[in-house]
């Protein structure tokens, strides 16, 4: 049983306040004899008792054990295939994969087979995933200018677009180190024999489409340097509707990320093949990081996350231990409530 | 005032940039203009001006409500002489040299030296208690040549050229001389003629004098020590914090700056970029992988303002905004308003809040703090009967704490009386007894020695009466409270004292054998007055039968030994009753009398009369030599106890304060008697304690006092206090556990203080359960308060209502002042303002706590709240290989202490409590514990 100790319900009515003062017209004149004012308000201070302290504990484990196993249960629905791809489509015979990656003129185009562990229900995700890449590096986060982006008649606002500003005296659009790397191996897909479609639409946020990527702007004098980062974009198509520019701009918090390629409207049997054809154009050799072509399905919960119900179950688990931990302790050496003997400075002076 | 409307904002700036903090922002706010800055300038700037804005917005508030009350005194007006006529004048306006004309019961605008006044003999009575404490009045005269200045119209044409010594601290020399220009002679000026600033006139219709110091050469501004700004021990503590974290703070941005740099390095090496989507070929200041050491030294830089979350901006503020609310609950404590003068309680600076609940030293002025400043006539021992049944509040202090419901049922019986008589209006007289009142003493046995008792208290005194015109009541101004006690007694008890004149004094009597009202005359032939070394006064007198009387009143010790032989049927009962007056705290004094014989009167005259005309050195000496022999064979006729009137609940409080843990002392300017008495009094002196005294009264310092010789004096006085000193330490060391009380006058106060001796001196003092310093000046209660406050580290507390204590009460780190009483100057210089004393125990042991406890857990919950924001920061920076990156939004970082988490944590700082009122109050010890953690 849950046992509530209120130390403190201060009702002076009853008690001192009516007999040691009736507040006279004189006072009421200066000072407001409140029980606000007299800082006299009911108060609630529970007193730490081992009965207390251990219901506390139970019922919380009580509520987060569920809770944790409720998710990792749907983290275990999701199926998800991840297929690491930078190394294996290189050709065996390269050495030089950054010189390999670099050269514009090999065609890099790679082919792989995915094999469907288990039924995936529409709709299935299609991200990429890229490691060790620091989207969150501030040079390279500070580099854009949302103003540009926004409106047409801003096109040669560039500033904090360093070091990706102008080419040739001309500003760029859109400018700076971020749009200008943008992530550019493309994917098909065919499922056993039939080609696969995949939904590149919505894959943004609507948000981002709507106010902070201007309809009315077209790139203007991108990719035009010696040196090209990543995606070149069509000229005659608005930034609005650049989805995969929107959402590389959508810079990630940390090195480790995915970023939604697509969707695919089919539901997938297990066992099943997917042949994947993608043109390996995007260099993470030259910072030894990984690329890899993640398809899922999602749950309630969202993608396969095991963190979370862990993390739930670790707390609840650690509430049942302490509260069993202080059930035998109290059973086995209670102490008296309110014992002044153990106050440090009683200690101090038995001491001496 | 701290501030003017020019120098305001310079200074205040300067006081808020004494704060580290402060400064660590400033630079923030200066950088984040620059690009190393990891978030936008208005970000940074926007909270330090919000910061620096409430806190200045303040201290401008506090300062001009100060500044008010400032320009109150300054606009008080005076009369002063200007062309031709006396007219009324603006304090502000009086100029040296100027011609005043002071009335009764005014204050001396400036120090002024005597002219003339409305008596003949150009005297004047002057109640120095602003000053000194003291409350009986003193005597001042002017030169003979000013006295006949005695009205307006002689002043025009008159000329003097008055030169003195600069202006100086010291309240009891001034040398000086004056020119009058008619004469061309030059007359010196002493003490005698100068009368000081805050000093009251008394007992005089109106006085002229010449203005020789005004404003800040005053002697009272000399004693005033300026008004530091204060700041609490917490906050000094906090500073200490903020260093830690400072450091931690330095550390973390190195961590920060080496990988950063290394991570740049490595980004380009031979031409080959590694990370290349940052373009490390195209660099600039902040990120260069050819000069790695430059964008490390700038990252440098950006970590410090990024992680600065460790350093809470707002922490400052929302202390000063806690602080300032816990102030409001303070002043609007309805258990520390008083009700009669209708004053609450007023924290003016709320600086100091929580020192109130780290107090370690108590350090009290004795005038109008403990007392009321007023004596009441209570007991009377008669003929070996004790009469009045009064109870004292040391008394009922002890009653209570032995828990004797007896006594408090008997107290209410008398409260009862009180009111039903409807005559405890009368100040200064709560006897009440009533074998002996209304006239009944007739029918009491020994009814002779009873009259002779009550007309001695109404003629030995020096009192002058006052009789209303208009409702014909008689009121008293005497040198001392105590004999205004004992006139008004005699008035209540049926002798009443009516007029004075040059030859006696007239008596209304009760004439024992008729029942009827009688006037009398008897004819005053000496005052034998009252020395601190005789310790007794007598007059002598002759009634209207021609019988020649002598009437003295004096300590039990001294007039015990003049009393004769023969009679003494009833000393050892009176003696009795003295012993057990003296346990209730009450003043005593022994009255006894004798009739003189004429040829033993001639003798006497002769000899006095030669010794007063004497003009030797030894004059008083002769004096004091004759009225020895006079002084003689006394008939002992009882005694009187006087109540010097404690404050209510005053033992009750200190008592509770002494079982919290804090130590008190008591700097007075009164007598050590007096203070010795008031000590017992207040519970602060029990039975059983042992008392060190140092004094500087031993009779070899005397002696050389007479031989004039300055440097011999200085020295052996020295090595006296000294020796005095280290014999009260050996006590201390020798005895186990008894309990000392030390007790030191203002001389040996001097040489205790001298910069050799006050270590010692401090240690004596701190071993001892209470200290007494008595006939202690302003200046010296302003060094004691420092020599403790230095001495022992604690926190100091000083309390005071007059003129005399504001030294004290600036120096100490509370100061606290009792307003209600005459005289704001102590109030004004105080960081709290209370009514009573006994507020003090509410103040300390509750606000106190709470304050204390409240602002101590409100800094743990800042810095661990900031500790923990910046923490996820560094975090994050360790997952964009320290780039600089912030994890959140700029506006959301710089509001995340100002606005976003300072109001859980205000609001815990202003209405926490640990511990309810009454539990603060009931267990003290938690005091002790507090001031441990």
């Amino acid at each position: 049983p849950m046992v509530l100790r209120i130390a403190e319900l201060t009702s002076f009515g009853a008690g001192a306040s009516a007999s040691t003062h009736q507040p006279s017209p004189a006072i009421q004149n200066h000072m407001l004899d409140s029980k606000f004012t007299q800082q006299e308000l009911p108060a609630c201070k529970p007193i730490l008792t081992p009965k207390w302290v251990i219901s506390v504990f139970l019922l919380v484990g009580v509520i987060f054990v569920p809770i944790g196993v409720a998710s990792l249960l749907a983290s275990n629905k999701v199926v998800e295939i991840v297929d690491r791809y930078d190394d294996a489509c290189v050709p065996s015979n390269v050495t030089n994969k950054l010189a390999y990656i670099q050269n514009s003129t090999i065609s890099k185009t790679c082919r792989r087979t995915l094999k469907v562990p288990k039924d995936m229900k529409q709709p299935i995700f299609v991200y990429y995933q890229l490691n060790n890449f620091y989207q969150n590096h501030r040079r390279y986060v500070k580099s854009r200018n949302d103003q540009q982006l926004r409106d047409a008649s801003k096109a040669n606002e560039t500033t904090l677009c360093d070091p990706e500003k102008t080419r040739d005296g001309m500003a760029i659009v859109p400018c700076g180190l971020i749009a200008w790397s943008t992530f550019n191996d493309t994917y098909t897909f065919q499922h056993n024999t039939n080609n696969l479609s995949i939904d590149k639409t919505d894959i943004s946020w609507k948000s981002d489409r709507d106010h902070k990527f201007g309809s009315d702007v077209f790139p203007k004098n991108f990719q035009k340097g010696p040196l090209i980062g990543g995606k070149t974009l069509n000229e005659s198509i608005p930034l609005s509707e650049q989805e995969d520019l929107i959402v590389w701009m959508r810079t990630a918090a940390l090195p480790t990320f995915r970023k939604l390629y697509g969707r695919i409207y089919v539901d997938l049997k297990e066992n099943d093949t997917i042949t994947v054809t993608l043109d390996n154009n995007y260099n993470t050799y030259s910072f030894d990081g990984k690329k890899s072509l993640v398809l899922s399905t999602s749950t309630w919960l969202g993608g396969k996350n095991d963190f979370l119900g862990l993390a739930y179950l670790t707390v609840g688990g650690l509430c049942f231990f302490l509260a069993f931990a202080f059930t035998l302790l109290y059973l086995i050496k209670p102490r008296k409530l309110g014992d002044n003997n153990y106050l440090s400075w009683n200690r101090n002076s038995a001491g001496h | 005032t701290k501030y003017s409307a020019v120098t305001f904002i310079p200074k205040s700036l300067f006081e808020q940039f004494r704060r580290v903090a402060n400064i660590y922002f400033l630079v923030v706010a200066c950088l984040s203009y620059t690009p190393i800055a990891p978030f936008r300038g208005a970000t940074a700037v926007g909270p330090l001006v919000l910061v620096l804005l409430v806190t200045m917005v303040k201290e401008a508030i506090e300062d001009w409500r100060r500044k008010q009350q400032d320009i109150e005194v300054n606009n008080r007006k005076t009369k002063v002489f200007q062309d031709g006529a006396f007219r009324h004048t603006k304090w502000t306006k009086l100029r040296v040299g100027d011609v005043v004309k002071v009335e009764k019961d005014e204050f001396f605008p400036a120090d002024l030296v005597l002219l003339s006044s409305s008596y003949d003999d150009a005297i004047c009575y002057v109640e120095t208690m602003n000053l000194d404490g003291e409350t009986n009045l003193k005597l001042k005269q002017s030169l003979d040549v000013t006295s006949r200045l005695q009205d307006d119209d002689s002043f025009r044409g008159f000329g003097a050229v008055i030169r003195c010594e600069d202006p100086n601290a010291n309240l009891y020399s001034f040398v000086g001389n004056i020119e009058i220009e008619e004469q061309q002679q030059q007359y010196p000026l002493s003490p005698q003629q100068l009368l000081l600033r805050d000093s009251k006139l008394r007992n005089t219709e109106y006085v002229y004098g010449v203005v020789v110091f005004t404003g800040h050469d005053t002697k009272v501004m000399q004693n005033a020590t300026s008004a530091p700004s204060k700041r609490s021990k917490i906050e000094k503590k906090m500073d200490g914090a903020i260093y830690v974290l400072m450091s931690i703070l330095v550390l973390i941005s190195v961590i920060g700056s080496v990988v950063f740099g290394l991570a740049t390095k490595h980004d380009l090496v031979d031409g080959r970029m590694k990370r290349w989507y940052l373009r490390p070929d195209n660099p600039d200041n902040i990120y260069d992988p050819n000069n790695p050491a430059v964008s490390a030294a700038l990252h440098f830089f950006t970590a410090m303002i990024l992680y600065g979350y460790f350093i809470p901006i707002s922490l400052y503020v929302s202390i000063e905004l806690v602080k300032l609310l816990q102030a409001l609950f303070i002043n609007s404590d309805i258990h520390m308003y008083h009700e009669e003068s209708d004053t609450p309680a007023h924290a003016r600076t709320s600086n100091l809040n929580e020192e109130l609940g780290q107090v370690y030293t108590i350090l009290t002025d004795k005038t109008g703090t403990l007392t009321c400043n007023s004596m009441e006539f209570i007991k009377c021992s008669i003929a070996g009967t004790a009469y009045g049944r009064g109870i004292t509040e040391v008394e009922k202090a002890m009653a209570k704490r032995n828990g004797s419901p007896v006594i408090s049922d008997f107290e209410l019986g008398v409260e009862d009386f009180h009111q039903s008589e409807g005559r405890s209006a009368i100040k200064g007289f709560n006897f009440r007894d009533e074998r002996v009142m209304d006239g009944n003493w007739v029918h009491q046995q020994h009814s002779g020695v009873i009259e002779m008792f009550f007309r001695l208290l109404a003629i030995c005194h020096t009192c002058i009466p006052e009789v209303d015109e208009v409702t014909g009541k008689i009121s008293y101004e005497a040198e001392s409270p105590d004999e205004a006690a004992f006139v008004v007694a005699a008035h209540e008890l049926g002798f009443t004292f009516y007029q004075r004149t040059q030859a006696g004094v007239y008596l209304h009597e009760l004439d024992p054998s008729s029942g009827e009202q009688v006037d009398r005359f008897y004819k005053v032939l000496h005052v034998l007055e009252f020395s601190s070394a005789r310790r007794r006064m007598s007059v002598i007198v002759k009634d209207e039968e021609g019988k020649t009387f002598i009437f003295s009143k004096g300590a039990d010790s001294i007039m015990y030994e003049r009393l004769s032989n023969s009679e003494s049927t009833y000393s050892e009962a009176t003696q009795k009753h003295i012993n057990d007056y003296a346990d209730a705290g009450l003043r005593t004094l022994v009255l006894a009398y004798r009739q003189l014989e004429e040829i033993e009167y001639a003798k006497f005259e002769r000899k006095f009369t030669a010794a007063k005309n004497s003009v030797s050195a030894d004059r008083d000496e002769l004096i004091d030599e004759a009225a020895d022999l006079i002084e003689r064979d006394l008939i002992l006729l009882g005694a009187t106890a006087v109540e010097d009137k404690l404050q209510k609940g005053v033992p009750d409080c200190i008592d509770k304060l002494a079982k919290a843990g804090i130590k008190i002392w008591v700097l007075t300017g009164d007598k050590m008697e007096t203070a010795i008495n008031i000590g017992y009094a207040c519970s602060l002196l029990r039975q059983g304690m042992k008392q060190i005294t140092i004094t500087l009264d031993t009779p070899d310092i005397i002696a050389l006092e007479k031989g004039g010789d300055k440097g011999a004096i200085n020295k052996a006085s020295k090595v006296s206090v000294v020796q005095q000193i280290n014999e009260g330490k050996k006590l201390i060391n020798a005895s186990g556990n008894e309990s000392f009380a030390l007790i030191i006058d203002g001389k040996s106060l001097t040489y205790a203080l001298k910069d050799d001796t006050k270590a010692a001196f401090l240690d004596l003092a701190i071993a001892c359960g209470s200290v007494i310093c008595c006939r202690s000046s302003p200046k010296q209660k302003a060094l004691v308060t420092r020599l403790v406050k230095t001495g022992t580290g604690k926190v100091t507390l000083a309390i005071g209502d007059g003129a005399n204590d504001v030294g004290m009460i600036q120096e100490a780190d509370i100061g606290v002042g009792i307003s209600g009483a005459e005289g704001m100057q102590a109030v004004m210089a105080s960081d709290v303002s209370i009514a009573q004393f006994r507020f003090l125990e509410r103040l300390l042991l509750v606000h106190g706590h709470w304050c204390y406890s409240r602002i101590s857990s409100m800094v743990c919950y800042f810095l661990y709240k900031n500790i923990t924001f910046g923490v996820t920061l560094f975090l994050y920076e360790s997952l964009s290989t320290f780039s600089g990156q912030t994890l959140y939004n700029d506006w959301s970082m710089s509001l995340y202490n100002v606005l976003f988490t300072s109001l859980p944590v205000i609001a815990m700082g202003v209405f926490d409590q640990d511990v309810s009122a009454r539990f603060c109050l009931k267990v003290r010890s938690r005091y002790i514990g507090l001031k441990i953690n």
